[in-house]
């Protein structure tokens, strides 16, 4: 006899759930509310005058911001269209270079296994990395302007790329590939018939997507000196014009929608 | 002409494919191999154009011995020996034009295949293929839009393309149902006839096997059990190949409906 | 010479063909207006690459083992960021879901207004909406933490309210019959169908929140991104290389886990 069905003689209700799912889940709440608990007292700890106070304050300091000084928005349309182009150069070039790593990282292309596992393993500590780190290191090396941005988002944008693609590639139908070998078509001819046009649609709105993290990201590089926006929303933070800034703000958060809109229906489109 | 001289298989986890396989194939003849699932037909079929490779023996088509044959070697033979699959293994997001053309890779260089740059001629001999199998008002339709039969079609549309000196068909009809199979099978048949290429089918239905073969090769567990004429075979030549009576699935029926 | 029939050319309409020319006309534009646009000093470049190289380069790759404990308190607070920011997150993204699901509201007004608020929220990058919170409450890691929330309150909403949409209605119209009540159909219909995929896009925002929060630095929003910042500035290119070292274990670790609880509940 079960346990539940001895409750149930006894005349006892059942638990709906088991007892013992019971405790777990009562054990893995706690622990999470006591990690929170702590992150919120840890976070908080230097903060003058406590939360409550903070939230009063935060809305008299946002005030500042407002209203956004809307005149000076043809004077940074260039640095904006800078943005845009670095985005843009970057996701070529990745989208050019992440085709052989995608290929070399898809376990049903490269049947070389130490060739696949060194490239998965090399794009996986790539992902890790963020965008801001590369481009710190990046304007190290060649000083401020806009290739370390470039290169920044090139290298990030080549690491997401490449795994999405190379899953894409794995979990494409291997039957035409089988026949077009069994027809004495050779490697290459193989993934350009077999192969690409079942990734096509995927890999360009990958690709789209991508383009839109980079123009986020490109937003933030220029806070450490890649070039763009970013350098001239730092400068005007620095000198406490909240009202350009915010100019600068509404004008990033206005290109962000437009070219998430139009990538959205591209995308539709192609799928 | 294609002779199988001893031909073992093992593969890597250990399982024996095929087990001292002697049989000589003709030219012309249509071919049908029987058997249950797993007595080796898939092996004995891919090993022709050496998708699978033999560990043993000799495997001699046109008098050469394939199995040394390396990538370009491997290549040249595979144009001349086309294949059909059960899945019909068509690119499906490509249109049908395409997925015939893809039969003339073996025959295009690299980068005129890659740029879309083929022979007028090819583009001529692909449309012709298509007519032969009644599918060529489905030119420019996508793959995935066609159904299973038309399919299956431009499949043997695509092997014709090819220009191959034989044929192998690995299970062509068991996706499609009675009336399309037959259709299907109709079609190699004629193929077989008009242009004298070498047929090899593997089939798992009984009538089918009898009404389209020349000859049959009966296998089981990876060893030739059976190899004769159609004439010579009736119901217990089946049973022995099956190792077991015939039941109702082993045929397809609907001979009367093509 | 064999005499061989060519197949009909493709009928293709005025409309297809003049989309397709502008499509490529587009494009060709773009990358003219970008390749002009770009202005890259590449003798500048090389002449400082050449100097910098062998200043940066290795020493990135012998890290400044001194450092550990600055550079452990610093992850340390990355991770409470993210986590904190994310279960905020998490939290605040429920109703914002339900809203913007069109299955729950049965109001195209509603559901519109709740989609829209969710793409206004992600359409701010984090570190925008962490030098709000910077100038709001102050240099300090709690700036972080609400400018993840918020930022990952977007994304979140957005993924619930697709599996709120995705769930079996079957379910629901069963309990109706019933004669449930809303709340009774909520938690009895709905919640069970919907915890799994909560709790995973939750858990994966955790992963995303550990690579955004240690960037937030830089604005003054707390976690590894200060000593970044210092150490660019410094030139200090041993320690860079340590936090590198640090981000990249703290990263794949989480990683792991998460990829593993995942798998576990779904």
């Amino acid at each position: 006899m079960t346990n539940q069905s001895k409750d149930v003689v006894k005349g006892k209700t059942p638990s709906l759930y088991p007892v013992k799912t019971k405790a777990q889940v009562s054990i893995i709440f706690i622990v999470i509310l006591g990690f929170y608990f702590f992150s919120m007292f840890w976070t908080q700890r230097e903060m003058v005058g406590g939360f409550g106070d903070s939230l009063g304050n935060m809305f008299t300091v946002i005030g500042k911001f407002f209203p956004p000084n809307l005149s000076v928005i043809p004077a940074i349309l260039e640095p904006m269209a800078q943005t845009i182009q670095m985005a843009i150069v970057a996701t070529t070039c990745a989208a050019i270079l992440t085709v052989p790593l995608a290929l070399m990282s898809a376990q049903n292309i490269t049947t070389f296994k130490p060739l696949y596992y060194a490239t998965r393993t090399l794009m996986n500590i790539l992902r890790t990395i963020p965008d801001l780190v590369l481009a710190v290191i990046f304007v190290g090396l060649f000083g401020i302007g806009v290739l370390p941005g470039i290169l920044a988002l090139f290298i990030f944008s080549l690491g997401i790329l490449a795994k999405l693609i190379s899953e894409t590639i794995e979990s494409v139908d291997m039957n035409p590939l089988e026949a077009m070998r069994a027809s004495g078509g050779n490697v290459f001819q193989v993934i350009f018939f077999g192969l690409v046009p079942q990734v096509l649609p995927q890999f360009t709105s990958f690709v789209l997507y991508v383009f839109e993290i980079n123009i986020r990201a490109s937003v933030v590089l220029g806070l450490v000196g890649a070039g763009g926006i970013g350098l001239v929303l730092n400068q005007q933070l620095g000198f406490y014009n909240y009202q350009n800034a915010m100019a600068i703000i509404v004008l990033i958060f206005v290109v962000v929608i437009v070219i998430e809109y139009i990538s959205n229906k591209l995308r539709e489109a192609l799928i | 002409m294609i002779q199988f001289k001893d031909v073992g298989l093992v593969y890597p986890n250990g399982t024996e494919g095929l087990k001292n396989v002697n049989v000589t194939i003709n030219d012309g003849e249509f071919v049908v191999i029987v058997g249950l699932s797993g007595a080796g037909k898939s092996t004995f079929i891919r090993s022709i154009n050496r998708l699978v490779t033999p560990t043993k023996g000799s495997l001699l088509v046109d008098n050469e011995d394939i199995l040394s044959y390396r990538s370009g070697e491997l290549r040249k033979l595979r144009t001349k020996v086309g294949m059909i699959f059960q899945n019909y293994n068509l690119v499906k997001r490509s249109n049908v034009l395409k997925n015939v053309l893809a039969g003339r890779l073996g025959h295009t260089g690299t980068l005129r295949s890659i740029l879309n740059l083929y022979k007028k001629e090819d583009v001529g001999l692909a449309y012709e293929s298509l007519q032969r199998v009644n599918i060529s008002e489905k030119i420019y339709n996508r793959a995935d839009e066609l159904s299973g039969g038309q399919q299956q079609r431009v499949s043997i549309a695509r092997v014709l393309t090819q220009k191959p000196g034989y044929i192998l068909a690995d299970e062509p009809v068991a996706s499609l149902d009675p009336p399309t199979s037959h259709q299907v099978m109709s079609y190699l048949k004629k193929i077989n006839k008009e242009d004298n290429i070498t047929t090899i089918v593997n089939l798992h239905f009984i009538d089918m096997a009898m009404e389209y073969a020349d000859r049959i090769i009966g296998m089981r567990a990876g060893e030739v059990v059976f190899d004769g004429p159609v004439s010579e075979v009736n119901e217990k030549t089946f049973e022995e190949i099956y190792g077991r009576s015939i039941r109702e699935d082993d045929l397809r029926g609907g001979a009367d409906e093509s | 010479m064999k005499s061989y029939t060519l197949p009909p050319k493709p009928e293709k309409s005025l409309f297809k063909k003049l989309k397709a020319i502008l499509i490529v006309v587009i494009l060709a534009a773009i990358y003219v207006w970008t390749f002009l646009g770009i202005d890259i000093d590449w003798a500048r470049a090389i002449d400082r690459i050449a100097n910098n190289f062998a200043r940066v380069i290795p020493n990135l790759f012998s890290p400044d083992w001194s450092a550990t404990a600055d550079v452990s308190l610093s992850i340390l607070e990355t991770v409470l960021i993210a986590f904190a920011g994310s279960l905020m997150a998490a939290i605040l993204a429920i109703p914002l879901g339900f809203l913007a699901a069109q299955n729950m509201t049965g109001s195209r007004i509603l559901t519109t207004i709740g989609k829209w608020i969710l793409s206004a929220v992600r359409a701010f990058p984090d570190i925008i909406l962490a030098i709000l919170f910077v100038v709001a409450v102050g240099p300090n890691a709690f700036a972080g933490v609400l400018a993840i929330a918020i930022g990952s309150t977007g994304m979140l909403g957005k993924l619930y309210s697709e599996v709120i949409e995705s769930i079996d209605m079957k379910v629901v119209e069963a309990m109706e019959a019933n004669g449930a009540n809303k709340i009774q159909i909520l938690f009895y219909a709905v919640i069970p169908q919907i915890i799994p995929e909560f709790l995973s896009y939750a858990i994966y925002r955790f992963e995303v929140d550990i690579r955004a929060s240690s960037i937030l630095g830089i604005v003054g929003a707390g976690g590894i991104g200060t000593m970044i910042i210092f150490a660019a500035n410094n030139r200090n290119w041993n320690e860079m290389g340590l936090i590198l070292l640090a981000i990249i274990i703290v990263v794949t670790i989480i990683d792991f886990i998460s990829a593993r609880i995942r798998r576990k509940i779904v």
